[in-house]
């Protein structure tokens, strides 16, 4: 590999030496492991909606591409240019959340993409890195500047965020950006009495959803009581990760997978455990373990509140996604729509989770300066 | 441009050291480091969650395909003795599924002496196997490969008389449906280690592998072949002459739920099942959600029966099509005039059903549709299971388009179980695949009043006699059923006026039901025959008839009359005698 001396002071000279190269290493074997998959769990799925075998693999290709560009070019950015970015793309994407409802494509019972073009758009998966970031410079200015009310504004965009994404309705989002806003007011120090009182105000919340949201309700009964509801494709996932063994059966010769409905998205998971064994599940979700606790000992020696609280945002949103998407798919959560990060097939997901991570490089790089003041 | 946050920092502190006392800056500063060291603290409070978190989902990756991989199919693939695994019959003991013993051959790879020569002479006597792929596998040192499973007796006396060293033969099982098509979609078939991948056989794999380590009692399934022969025979037949894409048929015992013929085309043949279209391994019985249009009227009917919300005399004005949002509800046939219950169901009028279930209220309907188990999973003994879609938000217009069977898509199979409720006396009972070896009646649940029943056997008699059922008569069978056209969605979220779903739905004999009959055609287009229609009245309504005709004398059901006795007799043309009996009920 080329690599830049260490006196090379342009601008990707020192985004060479001051990156994260662990984490860089481990999302590029992500992606590749997700073309791989996405090769093996994608043709049936085409083939039943009758486009070409290779229709998803074309289009997850035209999605990557440009997902590598933007996470480079994000992680090149300074932190002050990742809170502008964050709020620019907040702002967006609340804006796109608001119109999604009553322009958005109808799928499934939910309204969550607007038609571009050939392309449709997902506005709530760009919300959630963008808000990450945004909360965490509230909190950490309200600490910063005396009188700053930054808990009360994050508080109020956190609501205001997670009523847009319940009217689609889209509760799995909405536990994603709730969570990362409940981690980060953790982070930054709530007492503890609140903390439990904030646990029990999820708890309760989930139960509100449970007992108000129809769509929730069935969700989780199907979960609590396999017998009376649609645990198709969960039994199917079960059955693929039960046929793959210790060493899966190989490349193409997945049998199941080709009769699993959401294979090459939600349940790309499954297709991995079917095909490729225990061993390569575990891998993959050693590969997520690994970004995420990695990205939390780095911060451990890190002096600015801002991008400890940003990071810890983004980190929470990327492992979130990854434990619920292979935890739906092994059956250990209620059955979700989520996305396994640079996996899954789909356009909005992968260019979000690119500018999520894109975002923790760049507020991950070594900055000399940083040893002056705290 | 590594600085830039920094001097953010700095333009807040800098102006503050100069007016504000030191203390101050100090005590600022001293809460911000405060309050990383305690985010530093929490953080790894956090980090310790994610990884109990990771564990657990590795944990149960672990559980799920270590633990148990030692009875799924790769474990099978070893050289361990296969499991047995019990025949399935039908509800007369004619066999669906048996084991044919066969001997399999395979290959010590490490006591092969010469690979290119063994397969060379392999291959003189199996010339369908890959020379290289086959030398590959040779020149392992591997001490089990399969080289070809199943072979014949022939290509076995054969190779054996070959003697080549590290060649040997396994006595294997393998599975055979000697129906081969007839039942492929509710048999289903196995993988060739004999692990059950579809249907019946995927449904009970492990009750078949233990009742063949037990007695070896065959599994009884409800279904009888010669019903099932019937079925298929007319549906296929329907099929063709209107150049439809597909269909379903059923024909379930309304008093126990007992699926007796279960029938989706295009099927394939379960001894090749990877063979052919994949499209036709989809079972529309139990998997395909459809929305099957005007049936459900009947299903509305009897909701507002029950709910005491209309009567056999009441009705509604369908003189002008309903405006709603941006839609139109229309009838396809207008009258253009008040129209009371039995006209509703007769001339199938959207705009009275439709009414009806307005009265009714979008909570009485979902209750009741629930109840009647249309908004849940389908239950039936296959893996390949449906689940209704159900608009979501349920708004005033989707009540009022399920009420005429539009906006709520259903499988084949809950929808027959539903009706076969409404005309047994409202009894609910579970469809089920396996036969029901008793005279008690299986457990089931009153979903409407007797009375309700009573009036729906009478409503879907008077269809069959003047309205859109009419071409399902056959002389000496009392019918009474429902027609439903609907058009089907198209890929744009519109509804496609040339692809229609043209369904029956009937039970026989009609004063005392023993079988319900669905058929459903996907797609049927219009021949001269039938002037260019495609509708159900024309297509799966006259096949339903002339399946009712061949299975009555099977069930030991004699010929009688076509028209209930109760009604006034037959006098003058259609019109005339439909208003001897509207003045009849109203009368009562």
């Amino acid at each position: 590999m080329t690599t830049f001396a260490r006196t090379d002071r342009s601008v990707l000279g020192r985004w060479w030496w001051t990156v994260d190269r662990w984490t860089l290493a481990a999302v590029i074997t992500l992606m590749l492991s997700g073309v791989v998959l996405i090769m093996a769990a994608s043709p049936p799925v085409a083939e039943r909606i009758g486009a070409d075998a290779f229709h998803f693999v074309r289009r997850h290709f035209v999605f990557l591409v440009p997902a590598v560009g933007l996470l480079l070019a994000v992680s090149l950015l300074s932190p002050r240019g990742v809170r502008r970015a964050a709020v620019a793309i907040f702002v967006l994407s609340v804006v796109m959340l608001v119109v999604t409802p009553i322009i958005g494509n109808e799928i499934k019972g939910a309204r969550r993409w607007i038609s571009i073009g050939a392309f449709s758009l997902q506005a709530s998966e760009f919300v959630k890195p963008a808000f990450a970031v945004v909360a965490a410079w509230l909190f950490s200015e309200a600490k910063r500047t005396p009188g700053f009310p930054g808990y009360w504004v994050s508080a109020f965009l956190a609501a205001m965020v997670a009523g847009l994404l319940i009217w689609q309705p889209d509760f799995g989002m909405t536990v994603t950006v709730l969570t990362i806003w409940g981690g980060q007011l953790f982070l930054a120090g709530l007492p503890l009495i609140f903390v439990v009182g904030l646990g029990l105000l999820a708890v309760g919340g989930v139960i509100g959803a449970y007992l108000l949201l129809p769509h929730v309700t069935e969700r989780i009964d199907g979960f609590l009581n396999p017998e009376t509801a649609d645990t198709f494709q969960v039994d199917t996932a079960i059955r693929a990760f039960e046929a793959g063994g210790l060493f899966g059966r190989g490349p193409g010769e997945g049998v199941i997978k080709s009769i699993l409905p959401d294979a090459h998205s939600d349940f790309v998971f499954a297709v991995a455990g079917e095909e490729f064994g225990l061993f390569a599940c575990l891998l993959l979700l050693g590969l997520f373990a690994f970004i995420a606790l990695h990205g939390f000992n780095r911060m451990s020696q890190e002096k600015d509140l801002f991008v400890m609280l940003a990071v810890a945002g983004l980190l929470i949103q990327f492992s979130v996604q990854a434990i619920i998407n292979m935890g739906v798919s092994l059956h250990l959560l209620p059955s979700k729509g989520m996305t396994l990060p640079f996996i899954s097939y789909g356009g909005s997901s992968l260019i979000s989770v690119a500018i999520c991570v894109g975002f923790i490089l760049a507020l991950t790089r070594r900055r000399p300066e940083q040893g002056r003041s705290a | 441009m590594t600085g830039d946050f920094e001097r953010v920092d700095v333009r807040i502190a800098e102006p503050e050291v100069d007016r504000a006392p030191v203390s101050a800056t100090l005590r600022l500063e001293g809460a911000v480091k405060e309050a990383s060291d305690t985010c530093r603290a929490r953080m790894f409070v956090l980090a310790i969650a994610f990884c109990a978190a990771f564990v657990v989902v590795g944990g149960r990756l672990v559980e799920v395909m270590a633990m148990q991989a030692s009875d799924g199919p790769m474990a099978q693939s070893t050289v361990t003795a296969p499991l047995g695994r019990a025949d399935i019959v039908d509800r007369n003991g004619l066999l669906l599924a048996t084991n044919l013993p066969t001997a399999s051959l395979y290959a010590e790879p490490r006591r092969i002496i010469d690979p290119d020569e063994a397969a060379d002479r392999l291959i003189a006597v199996l010339p369908e196997l890959d020379r290289e792929d086959l030398v590959a596998k040779l020149s392992t040192d591997r001490g089990f490969v399969w080289v070809q499973r199943n072979l014949t007796p022939r290509q076995q006396a054969d190779i054996h008389v070959l003697g080549i060293p590290g060649i040997a033969f396994m006595r294997e099982e393998r599975r055979v449906y000697p129906q081969g098509n007839l039942t492929a979609h509710v048999v289903g078939f196995t993988d060739i280690d004999r692990q059950g991948l579809a249907g019946i056989e995927a449904h009970f794999n492990r009750d078949l592998q233990s009742r063949a380590a037990e007695d070896d009692a065959p599994l009884e399934l409800s279904i009888d072949l010669r019903f099932q022969q019937i079925v298929r025979e007319e549906l296929a037949a329907t099929i063709e002459k209107f150049s439809a894409i597909g269909g379903a048929g059923l024909i379930l015992d309304v008093n126990t739920g007992e699926v007796v013929a279960m029938v989706s085309l295009p099927d394939f043949d379960a001894n090749r099942p990877t063979e052919g279209d994949p499209e036709a391994r989809f079972n529309r019985a139990t998997l395909g959600v459809y929305e099957i249009g005007s049936i459900f009227k009947v299903f509305t009917a009897a909701m507002a029966l029950d709910a005491g919300v209309v009567n056999m005399s009441s009705g509604y004005d369908a003189s002008n099509p309903i405006q709603i949002a941006r839609f139109t509800i229309r009838d396809y046939k207008p009258k253009n005039r008040w129209l009371s219950l039995p006209e509703i169901l007769v001339y199938s009028s959207n705009i009275g059903a439709a009414k009806m279930a307005l009265d009714v209220g979008a909570e009485g309907q979902q209750e009741f549709l629930r109840r009647i188990r249309l908004l849940s999973e389908t239950q039936v003994e296959v893996p390949e299971r449906g689940r209704p879609m159900i608009p979501s938000p349920w708004r005033e217009i989707n009540t009022m388009t399920i009420g005429f069977g539009h906006g709520l898509a259903v499988t084949p199979v809950q929808a027959a179980a539903a009706f076969a409720a409404m005309v047994n006396g409202g009894i609910l009972y579970q469809p089920t695949l396996l036969r029901w070896n008793s005279d008690l009646p299986p457990p089931g649940v009153q979903v409407i009043e007797q009375e309700t029943s009573d009036q729906i056997r009478l409503l879907t008699h008077l269809v069959v006699l003047y309205g859109s059922g009419r071409n399902a008569q056959v002389p000496g069978y009392l019918i009474g059923g429902k027609t439903g056209t609907a058009e089907k969605l198209d890929s744009r979220g519109g509804y496609a006026e040339d692809r229609l779903l043209s369904s029956f739905m009937g039970a026989f004999p009609i004063d005392d039901p023993r079988y319900v009959i669905m058929l459903m055609v996907d797609e049927p287009q219009g021949i001269p025959e039938t002037y260019g229609y495609a509708t159900a009245g024309w297509t799966a309504a006259p096949a339903a008839g002339r399946i009712i005709a061949r299975i009555g004398p099977l069930a030991g059901i004699a010929p009688r009359n076509n028209r209930l006795p109760e009604l006034p007799p037959a006098e003058g043309d259609a019109d005339e005698q439909l208003e001897a009996i509207l003045a009849a009920f109203a009368a009562r």
